[in-house]
């Protein structure tokens, strides 16, 4: 069976709420997850406003769907890239964003950062080992 | 792994080529279409982008061209001219395929 798990990789772009792409985003990883499928997510340009640390949209009518991000090291989503220029640009750190972990059942359920603070060209390199991508 | 990467926004009003041309590797392939077939014209600031780009092969969809009144001698030299047959086969040709929508 292990000659047939894929690297997939999502690729978030845009931020939450102004368009439906985030939550879409989110719902197929999901979805992916259920397949045992080696997912991989990145987060580039305004995507990394996903990830922002206090988001409450009771005001804006809308699902706050932040907390979602949470449940993926459930679902064994435990690579969550985030491109370290993107953040600069937009002024923001690593701090700025929540704090995202997984228990790793191979290392007696230690927990550990999803989050993994990534340069470009580093990126670059991780989506060119990928056989799938997909793109919101 | 080699990636068709492709653009349909154009240059002048979202970063998506910028960014698809931060990300692609040499022996890579860019393909243009929709309203990114103006980041595809000879002198304009695009253009000096595109003519950096070293080991990356750039297509731009033809009838993308002809449907925005752009003659075909406007487009950047060594920007390849393709039909939807073309862009069907850089597909399949590549390994994957990145949508920079």
């Amino acid at each position: 069976m292990s000659e047939q798990i894929k690297k997939f990789m999502y690729i978030n772009r845009r931020a939450p709420y102004g368009t439906i792409y985030a939550w879409e985003s989110l719902e197929v990883v999901l979805i992916g997850a259920a397949f045992d499928q080696d997912v991989h997510v990145a987060f580039i340009d305004d995507g990394v406003y996903q990830l922002l640390k206090g988001q409450d949209t009771s005001a804006v009518d809308m699902k706050n769907f932040s907390p979602t991000y949470q449940a993926l090291g459930d679902y064994d989503v435990t690579k969550l890239y985030v491109e370290k220029e993107s953040l600069e640009e937009r002024g923001l750190t690593l701090e700025d964003l929540m704090p995202l972990t997984y228990e790793d059942e191979d290392d007696d359920w230690a927990e550990k950062d999803s989050i993994r603070l990534m340069s470009r060209a580093e990126l670059a390199d991780i989506m060119d080992e990928q056989d799938i991508l997909f793109s919101f | 792994m080699t990636t068709l990467h492709t653009v349909n926004k154009s240059p002048f009003e979202k970063s998506s080529m910028d960014s698809c041309l931060a990300y692609a590797k040499q022996g890579s392939s860019v393909l243009l279409y929709e309203d990114a077939i103006y980041g595809a014209i000879k002198g304009t600031a695009v253009a000096d982008k595109v003519a950096a780009m070293g080991g990356v092969n750039f297509y731009v969809l033809g009838p993308d061209l002809k449907a925005r009144g752009v003659s075909e001698d406007k487009v950047v030299d060594g920007i390849g001219i393709v039909d939807y047959a073309e862009f069907v086969t850089l597909a399949a040709e590549n390994d994957k395929v990145q949508a920079w929508v």
